[in-house]
C-alpha cells in the first residue's frame, strides 16, 4: 500500500471521473457522492504522503511506473515540495464541493467528471519526476480547465475560452519545443538525471540547451501569466464560473511550482559556474514587471471578478519574483505566501460570485444559452432546479456573512495582521532585507508592500461601493451549501494562523530539501552500488 | 536532407504564426495546425536524421540506430495536439453560433 501511495493521488480521480462518466448525468447524488469521496481520499493520501516524506531519513518517495528503472521509465518522485501541493490541491479541491453543489454545476454538463479530471492533471503534475510525462499532465489539466472555463456556456465565457485555449494551445506547443530542444542536447527527460548531467554539457550545445530551457521558462511564464504574457488571466478568470474561478487560482500555482522545481533542480548551485542561476535574473525582474501590471490592473478594475483576477495576477508576480532570488529563506516564505494567497483568493472568487450571483448577467447567460440545449432537458433542469430552490437551507442575514468574509479575504490578501496573510507576508519578506544586497530583493521588498497597500485601497473601495454606498442594494440570498465553502477556505487560513509554527518549520524543510538537489537525485537515482 | 527539413519547419511555423495572428477564428485554428505540424516535425528530427536505420537493436550495429524515443514522443504529442485543436474547433463553432460572426473578439467592426 505504502509504496503504491505516490501514484495513488493521479489514479484515484481518474477512476473516480470514468465512474462518474458510466453512472450519468441523471444519478447526481451518486455522482456528488463519488466526488466527495474521491475528494476525501485525496485529503487523506495527500496527508499520508506528507508524513511519509517528513519522516527521518525519507528524503522523498519514488514510485517507478511499471518498476522500470528510473533511466529508462517514467518515474513518479514526491518529495516535500510535491506532498504540500498534492495536499494543497485536495483541501481546496474538497472545499470547493460544497459550493460546487449550489446552482452552478446544473448549468451545464459534466462538472464534477471535469473537477476530477483537473484534479488527476494537477497532482500529477505535481509529483511527475520526468519532463514529457509533465507535459501530459499538463495537458490533462488544460483540457479539464477549458471543459471548466466554459461550464455555463454563454457568449461571454465562450469568448473568453476561446482566447484562453488559444492562448494555452500555443504554450504547449513552446512547451513540446523546449522539451525536444533538453531532449536533443542531453538525451534524456527524467529530472534526476538531467540536473546530474547538465554540469557536464558540452560547452559547444550548452547555448541549445540555455535555449531550450528559457523556450520551456516561457510556456511556464505564460501558464502563471508573467507580463507581457498573462494579459488572457483576468478576462478569463471573471468569465469562469465563481467555484471554477476558485479552482483555477490554484493553476497559476503550477506554473509557478514547476519554475522553482526546475529552476533550483536543473539550474541551482550545482549546475556548474556556466548555468548556475540560469534565468532566474529574468523570473525576478518578470516578477516585478508582473506585480506593477497586476496592480495598476487592480486599482482600474470597475468589477469584482476583474479585480479578483488582477489579485491573481499580483500573487503569481510575488511569487516569481520570490522564486527568482534563489534563496532559501526567502523561498520558504514564498511557499508560505503561494498556501495563504492561493486559500485566501479562492476565498475572495467565491465571495466575488455570491455577490454577484443574482445580478442580471446571468440570466443573461441562460437566455443565450437556450437554443444551444434540448428544449425539453432545459425544462426539466428548470424546473428540478426551482424545486431544490425551495428547499434549500437559506441563510438569515447575508449580508453579515458576506460583509465578513469580503473583509477577512481583505485583509488577508492585503497581508494586514492578525491573520495570516500577513504572517505569510513576513516570512517572505523578513529574508529579503538579509538577503545580499541585490538590487532585485529591495525593489521586490518595496513593491510588495506597495501592492499590499494597493490592494487595500482597491478593496476598501469596492467594500464601501458594495456595502454602504448603494444602501437600496438587495443582497442575494447566501446558502448555506455556498457559505461553507467561503468559511471553510476562511478557517482553513485562521487555523493556520493560529498554528503557525508547525507548518513554517515544515515549509523551510521544504525550502531547505529544494535548495540541496542532491537528495532529490540520489532519491530518484541511486548511487551505482546501492540497491535500487 | 537536413536543410530540406529544416526549410519545411521554418515555413510550416512562420505561415502557422502569421495565420494565428489573423482575426478570423478558422485562420487562428489552420495557424496553431500548422505550428503544431512544424514542432512534431522539429521534435521527430530531434534525434539525428537517419534514413534506414533500426528503431530497435537487434544484435546489429549502434552506429546504424535511429532514436526511437522522439518518435515515441512525437506520437504522444501528435494524439493531444490532435484532440485539443478538435476540442478548439468545437468552441470556436460554439463562438460562431453565439456570437453570428467568426471574428476572435466575437465582434466584427469591418462588415
Amino acid at each position: 500500500m505504502s509504496s503504491h501511495l505516490a501514484i495513488l493521488p493521479v489514479i484515484t480521480p481518474l477512476l473516480v471521473a470514468a465512474l462518474q462518466l458510466l453512472v450519468g448525468e441523471k444519478r447526481r447524488r451518486t455522482v456528488l457522492l463519488l466526488s466527495v469521496v474521491s475528494c476525501v481520499a485525496l485529503v487523506v493520501m495527500a496527508a499520508a504522503l506528507m508524513r511519509t516524506v517528513s519522516a527521518d531519513g525519507a528524503l522523498a518517495a519514488v514510485y517507478r511506473i511499471g518498476d522500470w528503472p528510473a533511466q529508462f521509465g517514467i518515474v513518479l518522485v514526491a518529495d516535500r515540495l510535491s506532498a504540500l501541493m498534492v495536499l494543497l490541491t485536495s483541501v481546496l479541491a474538497l472545499a470547493l464541493l460544497p459550493h460546487a453543489l449550489g446552482r452552478w454545476q446544473h448549468r451545464g454538463g459534466h462538472f464534477q467528471p471535469l473537477l476530477q479530471f483537473l484534479l488527476v492533471g494537477l497532482n500529477g503534475a505535481f509529483l511527475t519526476g520526468d519532463l514529457f510525462n509533465l507535459f501530459v499532465f499538463f495537458e490533462v489539466l488544460l483540457a479539464a480547465s477549458y471543459g471548466l472555463a466554459l461550464h455555463g456556456s454563454g457568449a461571454r465565457r465562450v469568448s473568453a475560452g476561446l482566447h484562453y485555449i488559444a492562448v494555452n494551445l500555443t504554450a504547449s506547443m513552446l512547451f513540446l519545443l523546449g522539451v525536444s530542444l533538453i531532449f536533443g542536447v542531453t538525451g534524456t527527460l527524467n529530472m534526476a538525471a538531467l540536473a546530474e548531467l547538465i554540469p557536464n554539457v558540452p560547452e559547444r550545445t550548452r547555448a541549445l540547451l540555455h535555449a531550450g530551457a528559457a523556450i520551456l521558462g516561457v510556456a511556464f511564464l505564460i501558464k502563471t501569466a508573467m507580463w507581457p504574457l498573462g494579459f488572457w488571466l483576468p478576462r478569463t478568470y471573471t468569465a469562469a464560473a465563481p467555484a471554477v474561478a476558485a479552482m483555477f487560482a490554484l493553476m497559476t500555482k503550477v506554473g509557478i511550482y514547476v519554475l522553482l522545481r526546475l529552476g533550483l533542480l536543473l539550474f541551482g548551485d550545482e549546475a556548474g559556474p556556466a548555468s548556475s542561476h540560469f534565468g532566474s535574473d529574468w523570473m525576478l525582474w518578470g516578477g516585478v514587471a508582473t506585480m506593477l501590471a497586476g496592480t495598476i490592473g487592480m486599482l482600474g478594475a470597475r468589477d469584482l471578478g476583474k479585480l479578483a483576477g488582477y489579485i491573481v495576477v499580483i500573487s503569481s508576480g510575488t511569487l516569481l519574483g520570490a522564486a527568482g532570488l534563489q534563496q532559501e529563506a526567502v523561498t520558504a516564505g514564498a511557499l508560505a505566501y503561494l498556501v495563504i494567497s492561493t486559500l485566501a483568493i479562492a476565498a475572495f472568487f467565491l465571495v466575488a460570485g455570491l455577490l454577484a450571483s443574482d445580478g442580471d448577467e446571468e440570466t443573461d447567460d441562460t437566455l443565450i444559452l437556450e437554443p444551444y440545449e434540448q428544449p425539453g432537458e432545459t425544462q426539466a433542469n428548470e424546473s428540478l432546479y426551482a424545486k431544490e430552490d425551495e428547499s434549500r437551507v437559506v441563510l438569515s442575514a447575508p449580508i453579515a456573512m458576506l460583509g465578513l468574509s469580503f473583509s477577512a479575504c481583505a485583509v488577508l490578501l492585503a497581508g494586514l495582521p492578525p491573520l495570516s496573510g500577513f504572517l505569510a507576508k513576513f516570512a517572505l519578506l523578513a529574508p529579503m532585507l538579509d538577503a545580499d544586497a541585490r538590487l532585485g530583493a529591495g525593489v521586490l521588498f518595496t513593491l510588495t508592500i506597495v501592492a499590499g497597500f494597493c490592494t487595500v485601497i482597491a478593496l476598501c473601495r469596492a467594500g464601501i461601493q458594495i456595502f454602504w454606498v448603494e444602501s437600496e442594494r438587495i443582497f442575494p440570498k447566501v446558502r448555506l451549501t455556498e457559505s461553507t465553502s467561503v468559511a471553510i477556505l476562511l478557517g482553513l487560513c485562521l487555523l493556520l494562523t493560529l498554528l503557525v509554527e508547525a507548518p513554517l518549520r515544515y515549509l523551510r524543510d521544504t525550502a531547505a530539501q529544494l535548495h540541496a538537489p542532491a537528495s532529490y537525485i540520489h532519491a530518484v537515482l541511486p548511487p551505482m552500488g546501492a540497491a535500487p | 536532407m537536413e536543410l530540406i527539413l529544416a526549410t519545411a519547419i521554418g515555413i510550416l511555423a512562420a505561415s502557422g504564426v502569421w495565420l494565428l495572428l489573423r482575426p478570423r477564428t478558422f485562420q487562428v485554428i489552420i495557424g496553431l495546425t500548422l505550428i503544431s505540424y512544424a514542432v512534431n516535425m522539429f521534435i521527430f528530427s530531434i534525434g539525428g536524421l537517419r534514413t534506414g536505420a533500426d528503431p530497435v537493436l537487434n544484435g546489429g550495429d549502434i552506429a546504424h540506430y535511429a532514436d526511437p524515443l522522439p518518435q515515441a514522443l512525437v506520437l504522444t504529442a501528435i494524439v493531444i495536439g490532435f484532440a485539443t485543436t478538435a476540442l478548439f474547433l468545437v468552441v470556436l463553432l460554439t463562438s460562431r453560433g453565439l456570437t453570428g460572426n467568426d471574428h476572435v473578439d466575437g465582434e466584427d467592426g469591418t462588415s
